[in-house]
């Protein structure tokens, strides 16, 4: 099945097998930031953003994706010029093992394109649900606030 | 009086050298650098708790187009060994083979497929026929060594490597015995003794990357094992034990690690990736879903007897700790985890007389293994919690308590020499010690005084509670780490380490110690790390090590390096290589006269005399010299819902010189907010056939940023003068502190004791019912 997507920012046309999940299809055809930690929805680790909202990958159907735009970590920011969110977690030490860090960094972005200037609650609140298991999220949290300052 | 504290790397925050590749997405991980046709294999487990298996047929399986191999125990070599990721002998019992005869516990394996998709290797798992022939289980650990108990291995050749207690006939995997003086007399001289259980559960460390292998057949005929492993050397060694190869016909290299906190130092699931890319002769990866990695190694959960006696001066007479630990089906770690629960806890106060005795036994249950804290965990929850009962019966402030006995500078416990990993210990006295600034520290920033015996009107108490903690720096006589580094032409280094970065940064703190003998900048370096056909051995990363027990390697190696260096440029500059300093990229003489390290590595390889510049090293250590911490949380009680929340956790920690501060903090916070989570809501749930009920991270939930409380770390520097700059170690000892410090605050508070972990709303109301029960009566 084809399925047309613009996937940061560049219209591809992707080949689905039947009811493969978008984590499956995605990471098939070499996004290997979205990463697959439980396949169940509960670890946010794929999260992605489809027009702008996070959603877990592996809870969608990659026919679910056919005409919207894919954001992916691949997508937000270059080795010479990454994105602020991507300097800020490296600045803030909010990156250990660095699984977790794709799905957190496009979760924080949702969260900055809707809120530029979040309070810590907030971004409590937007990184509910990816799972972290190295940081204690203090130093992720710190790194989204202090994105947003440099952003502002 | 002490050594220069002041350096111009070490000390600093510098970001994580894989930091930004990370942030990026890039293919990093052992799931993104999966080559062309390679197979996915997956396992078939067991539905019993424990049984025979009375006949397998795979024939049907294998029939299935699209299956390139299937394992099981008609097809693959029996070799008794075992799956902890230690040196050798290993101390764990050899009571393993990559496929048995019989099941143990509910997700052991059977058999294993390798397909061209998940979809045909579920569906060929699903054409396995086994008969099993069902067997008594043993799932309450406390009659697990009841006579008439089912024997759980009592196949004739498991066997322990090492001359240690091992009766598997009455499911004892392993059992300690230490005494130092008589306790009874101890107890004789107290004013008050006190002697209660505590029980902590079983827990998985839910790294979000699962385990996870890639073996490819070599065009050589070697094969190579791409894995997300703590211990990659033991890896090689283990798997060429299964395959019954030499070593060197294994490569095994580690990229970045999505998590490990001691799950990833077990070789798990290499083996069986190395026999399905074997027989299929094509690339199989293996990776664990996540109801599998629940079942893969847990902490071990245990009961632990906690006797003391104290005089009302507050001092001490005498201890008696007993461990009961349940290893589940196999004796993964189970002899030095019980060692641990003595060895990392009794030095800390000054008892004049101790008894330890632990036993570990097999159950039909998931299986114990490594995890962060490594016994210490468990039995602080026990010494910590009774240290608060002892104040409290003798009427002092469960810190001035404390402050009064634990271990000084220049002190040494008896522990220390008589109980080892498995045997005896190594003699230390301490050097380093900065726990009366971590208690002092730790309780301005709580605000103790302020706070403590303060619960408020109305339903929602609050209280303040603390304990203090040690733990150790590597394993003295055992743990080697190797380094190697040589010069390039442009001034930069590249350092080799078998030291195991999993996503701690231990390659970044590793780098700042080359770094700074060699008076370069980190981005100078260049690390690789974990690839066992290019760099130097290491034990791996386990039993906090890696900072203090490879990073004096790559010191050592830094240093020869420097020298040389030094050498060259004398000839450069026409001055004595002892008057030549390296600093800032440069090679400089006293005189101001200065040269770019890119000469001196010019002239090293192209111009004179050529030679390329690199040293190898490797160290061991005689001492472990502990990190010493004390935690603080403030709780909020529910004592309508006996809801525990808490407000806010310090912990300070004297880790010796933090190499890397941003580093140790995130260590720390990662650590104690597992803890946390383990005190209050993670457990394992069983069905009376003993299979876990809530295998998912839905079921068995973890904190997320939702459940954290405002988190404070101090780093209280100290400097030990046998660490690389002054450094102990600091991964592992954050996560002994949260349940016996909640624990704690939870007396303050509502005035219950909680001795069994985790404290759920219905564990605290039920004591909350108790407790106005007996006031009523």
């Amino acid at each position: 099945m084809d399925i047309h997507v613009t996937v940061n920012g560049r219209p591809e046309v992707w080949q689905a097998a039947p009811g493969e999940s978008a984590l499956e299809l995605i990471r098939r055809l070499g996004y290997t930031s979205v990463k697959r930690g439980c396949s169940q929805g509960d670890c946010g680790a794929c999260t992605i953003l489809v027009d702008g909202q996070a959603m877990r990958a592996c809870l969608l159907v990659a026919a679910q994706l056919e005409g919207r735009a894919v954001t992916t970590a691949e997508g937000l920011g270059s080795l010479d010029r990454p994105h602020p969110l991507q300097r800020a977690f490296v600045d803030a030490g909010a990156v250990q093992c660095g699984f977790c860090t794709p799905g957190m960094l496009l979760a924080s972005q949702a969260l900055l394109v809707e809120t530029p200037r979040p309070d810590a609650t907030a971004v409590r609140e937007a990184l509910d649900g990816n799972l972290c298991r190295c940081t204690g999220y203090k130093k992720i949290v710190e790194a989204v606030l202090l994105a947003a300052e440099r952003m502002a | 009086m002490s050594p220069k504290r002041e350096f111009e790397v070490v000390g600093k925050p510098v970001a994580k050298l894989d930091g930004l590749a990370l942030a990026r997405g890039g293919k990093l991980f052992v799931a993104d650098l999966l080559p062309r046709g390679c197979l996915v294999g997956r396992i078939l487990t067991s539905p019993y708790a424990h049984a025979r298996i009375a006949s397998i047929d795979a024939s049907a399986a294998e029939a299935l187009p699209g299956v390139h191999a299937v394992l099981h125990h008609g097809n693959v070599p029996r070799v008794m060994r075992t799956t902890a990721g230690q040196g050798a002998p290993e101390p764990s019992p050899y009571d393993f083979t990559t496929f048995d005869r019989k099941v143990r516990f509910v997700g052991d394996r059977v058999a294993a497929v390798a397909a061209e998709s998940e979809a045909i290797a579920e569906e060929a798992l699903k054409r396995i026929k086994v008969e099993y022939e069902v067997l008594p289980a043993v799932l309450d650990v406390r009659h697990a060594m009841d006579k008439g108990a089912p024997v759980i291995h009592d196949e004739p050749d498991c066997k322990v490597v090492i001359p240690v207690p091992y009766e598997p006939g009455r499911n004892l995997a392993a059992h300690v015995d230490t005494r130092v003086g008589d306790t009874a007399e101890g107890y004789a001289e107290a004013d008050v003794v006190l002697e209660h259980e505590y029980e902590c559960q079983y827990a998985q460390h839910t790294p979000i990357e699962p385990h996870a292998a890639l073996a490819e057949p070599l065009p050589d005929g070697r094969l190579r094992i791409t894995t997300s492993t703590q211990v990659p050397f033991h890896v090689r060694r283990i798997v060429a034990q299964a395959l019954g190869w030499p070593v060197s016909r294994l490569h095994v290299v580690k990229p970045r690690v999505g998590g490990g906190f001691g799950a990833k130092q077990e070789v798990l699931i290499e083996d069986v990736a190395a026999f399905l890319a074997t027989r299929a002769g094509r690339p199989v990866y293996l990776e664990l879903s996540r109801s599998e990695e629940f079942l893969s190694r847990t902490r071990h959960p245990m009961v632990v007897r906690l006797k003391t006696g104290a005089r009302k001066d507050g001092s001490l007479t005498a201890v008696d700790l007993g461990v009961l630990s349940n290893t589940g089906a196999y004796g993964s770690h189970a002899l030095t985890v019980a060692c641990n629960c003595g060895s990392k806890v009794l030095p800390l106060y000054r008892w004049p007389r101790l008894g330890f005795q632990a036993d570990a036994v097999y159950t039909n249950l998931p299986v114990g293994g490594a995890y962060r804290g490594y016994g210490a965990t468990q039995a602080y929850i026990a010494m910590e919690i009774q240290m608060d009962e002892l104040a409290q019966a003798l009427g002092l402030d469960p810190l001035e308590f404390r402050l009064r006995n634990h271990i000084r500078k220049g002190e040494t416990s008896p522990i220390f020499a008589a109980l080892g990993e498995g045997g005896e210990g190594v003699e230390q006295s301490i050097d380093s010690i900065g726990l009366d600034a971590c208690i002092r520290q730790g309780a301005r920033a709580i605000g103790w005084k302020k706070k403590r015996g303060k619960p408020g009107a109305g339903p929602l108490k609050r209280g303040v509670g603390m304990c203090c903690l040690m733990q150790g720096s590597s394993i003295p006589k055992v743990d080697m780490g190797g380094a190697s580094l040589k010069m390039n032409e442009d001034g930069g280094f590249n350092l080799l380490v078998g030291a195991t970065d999993l996503g701690t940064g231990s390659d970044t703190v590793l780098a700042q110690i080359a770094a700074e003998v060699l008076g370069v900048s980190v981005e100078q370096i260049v690390v690789r790390s974990s690839d066992t056909d290019l760099t130097p051995f290491d034990v791996g990363a386990y039993a906090s090590s890696t900072t203090y027990l490879s990073g004096q390697a790559v010191r050592k190696a830094a240093l020869d390096v420097a020298g040389q260096i030094r050498e060259v440029a004398a000839e450069l500059l026409d001055a004595r290589p002892a008057e030549i300093a390296l600093a800032g990229g440069q090679v400089r003489t006293a005189d101001g006269r200065a040269l770019p390290l890119s000469r001196v590595a010019m002239r090293s390889l192209y111009e004179h005399d050529q030679r390329q510049i690199a040293a190898f090293a490797s160290h061991i250590t005689h001492k472990s010299p502990p990190p010493f911490s004390a935690h603080f949380a403030e709780v909020e009680v529910d004592t309508e819902t006996g809801l525990v929340r808490v407000v806010k956790y310090v912990a300070a920690v004297d880790c010796g010189t933090a190499i890397n501060p941003q580093l140790s903090e995130g260590q720390t916070e990662g650590a104690v907010l597992n803890g946390i989570s383990y005190a209050l809501c993670e457990e394992y749930l069983f069905d009376e056939k003993g299979r876990m009920r809530n295998d998912s991270l839905r079921e068995y939930k973890i904190f997320s940023t939702r459940d954290m409380p405002e988190l404070v770390t101090i780093l209280v520097p100290t400097y030990e003068k046998t660490g690389p700059y002054g450094a102990k170690s600091v991964s592992e000892i954050g996560i002994n502190g949260p349940i016996p410090a909640i624990s704690n605050a939870i007396f303050d508070a509502v005035g219950v004791r909680l001795r069994r972990a985790p404290f759920t709303p219905e564990r605290v109301l039920a004591a909350l019912d108790e407790l106005a029960g007996r006031q009523a009566r």
